[in-house]
């Protein structure tokens, strides 16, 4: 048992760790906007609200199919993620040849409606839903007490991103995608329906928001504004990771939760911006980003 | 014959006599209907204010009243808005309840401007009856410092006398936690620590560690709304109250009680000035409220309104006219208190409403028989000492 | 950004309909307090501002600034505080006792408590704020720039809810509007109208110079076509870092009026809604015209007063009209009738 500026080694052992497990939820979902602009070029504004409706969605399986976390971790993802799919072909594709900032308004559009929509059937005290059974309890570090949910969090969402990661720059499929953003004529005269996959990479990006809004669910208040709050945080950590890098959105999210994590003890009141701060610091030393490949 | 035509005349009379002197009132709800407060006041707020005009106009056919409402948003400049327009171009004479004290503290000062009244039930500044006191404003159903004082001193006097503060990092939880640590040592207790978080935190994770690692019997939760709810939640995810210690919720409602579940709340103790399945009479306004509000339980800022809006109609009906403010804020200050849900009560000179408060714990999910018994009576604070004395508000109608 | 409706008519027409459009909103503006409520109106001309400075950033420059709310709730700040408490405070970090945030307060002489000065200071304080931010954004083009500005205006955001002076949620409250020039009691709801007016009609005309003049050419030119304008030898970043300021500044007039219109500075102005707010009245109104962010601004403004009991229905209509927007009507309503008359709006 150290100290470390005042202190206690296990205290500091233990942020470290929560560190770790919020990191996993700015992965998550920088890892879906990442994807969703790497492939697409679209900044998803309404990622966040998608995250929510993950969470809702867990709950009212819960509530009115009586089908638990389980249920909800496969489900959700598919019906937000189509969702995701109808968004695309009614209003974002008719987008494309126009300015980007029109698909970012559109979806800042998107996430009022809905917001507003669930803000006002729901208000604002939030739902209750409680960990899975399996997962309940926890084991005792020496250092910390350590919820087996928590550990749960942190391994299955870096088994998503690792596997996302590896379908779309180790695999054929995922090739063909990053081959269709760069020239998607060229591709398109190579007989692939250029189109379906744009689609298809939105509806899976929205997936993953949602897929995290359902692992967010039993910790966090499930509430409309859930989104809201967390997105800008992302935002900022996809700037400093560099959009165009999945790699980049995956290490910048575990790395900038436990920077968060350790200023959280040392000076917690600026644990709100210290990812702010970095995210000026990296824009004045390194224009594209930590992990960008654009400028 | 002669009878008959008497007593008509006589009938035509008093009728033509009331209806000259009917009092015209229009009350205003100024209320959050949409966002955080939206279940502690909101539309649950306008339900109890029109209960309280049935009631008052079924007795009083001399008094006619109108009733308007709108959201603030919880924004004050919104909430100014409103309360300039309505005294300005819609004749409102009264406006009652907003929850916020920041949007409180703008129509105090608005009211004072234009000579209105303002009832606040909602918000919980103790600064409305202090420093920024005034003429125009009732303060009703509870405010910071008596929820500091009522948690913090009857928690020691039970045995929690450790404690360790989990604060909002702004105004309004700094003055909660300072409020509470001075109750808590004053009655012998000691506070070992605290940690400030940011407004609006998702993850309590690490201060809920520090708060563990401290040992204290009770953690003091000086935070509200979501702050609060995902504390707890996060609290019970962290076994803390299996290991022992206990939250005390220093700005809890029954509708975050709700929100959270038994559950994950239980043993969380709370100071409120009204519980629905208090008593009889409470119970048997809460049936007639739950008309307009299906499968919701009435918070203590609703029946404050319900409360403060009867008195006000009362001093209505004896003055005649409320044009002005003032008079008719010093004509309920004079008059003692008394409705179906406070009891009676008195007005004090700052503006400050007294009532009786009581220290709740939350009830298991074993000990709950029907929906909406979350708590259990651990102590009743009486009127005297639940509000902060007089003096020492420096509430400038007071001192000067 | 889409391109401007292209003007079909010569010069001397294009002056001839932005000065009859003038006329008419001057006249509307000098008789319609007579018929509404004035605090409602002087609402409606401080956004009308805020939208023209806004527009001035991605109307003419094609920059879309997520975070504008930034300027036109700190210059808020700083005058309701300059009018209320006089003081200049500048923070600086000290390591004793720990690490924190500590005040230096300079109390302002009392010739400075006039708000004239208050809104002056908070305009400089708002193109100060400009220089930093701008510096910061204009390294990143397009999707980048929209982002950083949001980040930043978020974090300033959090700097507000703690900073003791801003009061947290409360927000500055009872600022006395004082006299203007020590003559005239801003008390009286017609002489805040008609300085309200004036304000924003100098505003307006001096955006309107700008936009007339070889720097706004310019600027038209690094919309169009930047790689070309810096083959043509000119540094971009210059011109769009002093648009950036620019279009600060006059967010920060707006805000700091508006302060002293309510006689109260809050959170909400610094929150990213607000940001989202403006976006939303320039877009309504047409981006890249004169007039539009004006239209824009006052009909949002009167949409808000009839929606305010409809609670949060309000984000769903805002939501609403933005798709409906982006999706059909891009040019938005003044630049609809602008394309539909063949005139320059």
């Amino acid at each position: 048992m150290f100290e470390v500026l005042g202190i206690p080694s296990q205290a500091l052992f233990g942020q470290l760790l929560i560190g770790l497990i919020n990191g996993s939820f700015y992965a998550l979902l920088s890892l879906g906007l990442a994807v969703i602009f790497g492939m697409l070029n679209i900044i998803n504004f309404s990622h966040g609200a998608q995250y929510m409706l993950g969470a809702f969605t867990a709950f009212f399986l819960l509530q009115y199919g009586g089908l638990g976390y389980w249920w909800a971790l496969v489900l959700a993802p598919v019906l937000v993620g189509t969702l995701g799919i109808v968004i695309e072909r009614l209003f974002l594709r008719w987008l494309y040849q126009l300015d980007h900032l029109y698909g970012l308004l559109l979806t800042f559009g998107l996430a009022l409606i809905i917001e507003g929509t669930f803000r006002n059937f729901f208000g604002s005290s939030g739902l209750p839903y409680s960990v899975p059974s399996e997962l309940t309890g926890g084991r005792d570090l020496g250092f910390m007490f350590l919820p087996n949910y928590r550990a749960w969090v942190v391994l299955f969402s870096l088994a998503v991103c690792l596997t996302t990661w590896f379908i779309i720059e180790r695999t054929k499929l995922g090739s063909y995608l990053r081959a269709a953003t760069e020239n998607p004529a060229l591709v398109r005269a190579f007989g692939i329906n250029v189109p379906r996959m744009i689609t298809l990479t939105y509806g899976f990006g929205v997936a993953l928001a949602a897929l995290a809004g359902v692992m967010a669910a039993p910790i966090y208040n499930v509430s409309p504004q859930m989104g809201a709050n967390l997105i800008i945080v992302v935002f900022a950590v996809v700037v400093i990771g560099g959009m165009g890098s999945i790699m980049g959105a995956i290490v910048t999210g575990f790395g900038l939760g436990v920077i968060e994590g350790l200023t959280k003890v040392f000076f917690p009141e600026a644990s709100n911006t210290v990812i702010f701060i970095i995210m000026a610091v990296v824009l004045l030393i390194r224009p594209a980003g930590l992990f960008g490949r654009r400028a | 014959m002669k009878r008959i035509l008497a007593v008509a005349a006589l009938a035509a009379l008093l009728m033509a006599a009331s209806a000259q002197a009917q009092t015209k009132v229009k009350i205003g709800v100024l209320s959050d209907m949409s966002s955080l407060y939206s279940d502690i006041g909101g539309a649950g707020s306008v339900a109890a204010a029109k209960l309280a005009i049935a009631d008052f106009t079924a007795g009083n056919k001399d008094v006619q009243v109108d009733l308007v409402s709108a959201d603030h948003q919880n924004k004050p400049d919104v909430g100014s808005s409103i309360a300039n327009q309505w005294f300005d171009v819609d004749n409102v004479d009264l406006i009652v309840d907003t929850p916020n004290s920041g949007v409180a503290l703008a129509v105090s000062e608005i009211a004072r401007h234009k000579n209105k009244l303002f009832v606040v039930s909602g918000a919980a500044a103790s600064d409305l009856t202090g420093p920024k006191c005034n003429a125009n404003t009732i303060h009703w159903t509870y405010d910071t410092w008596m929820l500091a004082n009522g948690t913090g001193k009857a928690l020691v006097k039970t045995g929690g006398d450790t404690w360790f503060f989990l604060t909002s990092d702004y105004a309004f939880g700094h003055a909660l936690e300072r409020d509470t640590a001075a109750a808590v040592e004053a009655s012998g207790g000691k506070v070992l620590g605290k940690v400030r978080h940011p407004l609006n935190t998702n993850d309590f994770s690490s201060f809920l560690l520090q708060a563990q690692s401290s040992k204290a019997k009770i953690i003091g939760l000086a935070n509200a709304g979501g702050d609060t709810i995902n504390a707890i939640k996060q609290g019970a995810e962290f076994g803390i109250t299996k290991s022992g210690q206990k939250f005390a919720g220093l700005l809890v409602f029954a509708s975050d009680v709700v929100a959270l579940g038994l559950p994950t709340a239980q043993g969380l103790t709370l100071t409120e000035t009204w519980y629905w399945d208090a008593n009889d009479s409470n119970r048997a306004w809460t049936k007639r409220w739950q008309v307009e509000r299906p499968g919701k339980f009435p918070t203590m800022v609703q029946a404050g309104v319900y409360s403060g809006v009867t008195h006000y109609l009362k001093a209505a009906a004896a003055l005649k006219s409320v044009a002005d403010g003032k008079a008719t804020v010093a004509k309920m200050k004079e008059m003692p208190t008394d409705d179906a849900l406070f009891g009676k009560g008195t007005i004090r000179a700052d503006g400050r409403k007294i009532h009786d408060a009581y220290l709740y714990e939350v009830k298991t999910p074993a000990e709950s028989k029907h929906p909406g018994d979350i708590y259990t009576l651990r102590a009743t604070i009486p009127a005297a000492e639940a509000f902060r004395p007089l003096k020492e508000g420096s509430c400038p109608l007071v001192s000067g | 950004m889409q391109r401007a409706a292209k003007s079909l008519a010569p010069s001397a027409t294009r002056s001839r309909s932005e000065a009859i459009a003038f006329i008419i909103m001057l006249v509307a503006l000098i008789i319609t307090p007579l018929l509404t409520y004035p605090v409602f109106l002087m609402k409606a001309l401080c956004f009308a501002l805020f939208a023209c400075a806004f527009n001035l950033l991605v109307g003419y420059v094609g920059l879309l600034s997520f975070g504008h709310a930034l300027f036109f709730g700190w210059a808020g700040y700083a005058c309701a505080h300059l009018a209320k408490v006089g003081t200049i405070s500048l923070p600086y970090l000290t390591f004793m006792p720990r690490l924190s945030w500590q005040w230096l307060v300079i109390q302002l002489p009392s010739l400075f408590q006039h708000p004239e000065f208050a809104i002056l200071g908070a305009t400089i304080f708002a193109t100060a704020l400009g220089l930093i931010v701008g510096t910061l954004a204009i390294r990143r083009q397009g999707i980048y720039f929209s982002m950083i500005t949001l980040a930043l205006a978020q974090m300033m955001y959090f700097f507000a809810v703690q900073a003791p002076f801003t009061h947290g949620e409360d927000g500055i409250q009872a600022v006395p509007r004082g006299k203007l020039f020590g003559l005239f009691d801003l008390a009286e709801q017609r002489n805040m109208y008609i300085t309200v007016l004036l304000i924003f009609l100098g505003c307006f005309l001096l955006i309107r110079r700008i936009i007339n003049s070889p720097f706004g050419e310019v600027l038209k030119a690094i919309r169009e076509n930047e790689t070309r304008a810096i083959s043509l030898g000119y540094k971009t970043d210059r011109y769009k870092l002093l648009a950036f300021v620019l279009s600060a500044t006059f967010a920060g007039i707006a805000g700091a009026t508006k302060a002293l219109v309510f006689q109260l500075a809050s959170l909400t102005d610094v929150d990213w809604p607000m940001s989202g707010e403006v976006i939303l009245m320039t877009l309504v109104g047409g981006l890249g015209t004169l007039f539009g962010p004006v239209a824009g601004a006052f009909f949002m403004v009167t949409l808000e007063n009839y929606l305010t009991t409809m609670g949060q229905w309000v984000f769903v209509v805002q939501g609403v009209i933005f798709v409906v927007c982006v999706m059909l009507f891009r040019h938005g309503f003044i630049g609809e009738i602008a394309r539909l008359l063949r005139v320059k709006l």
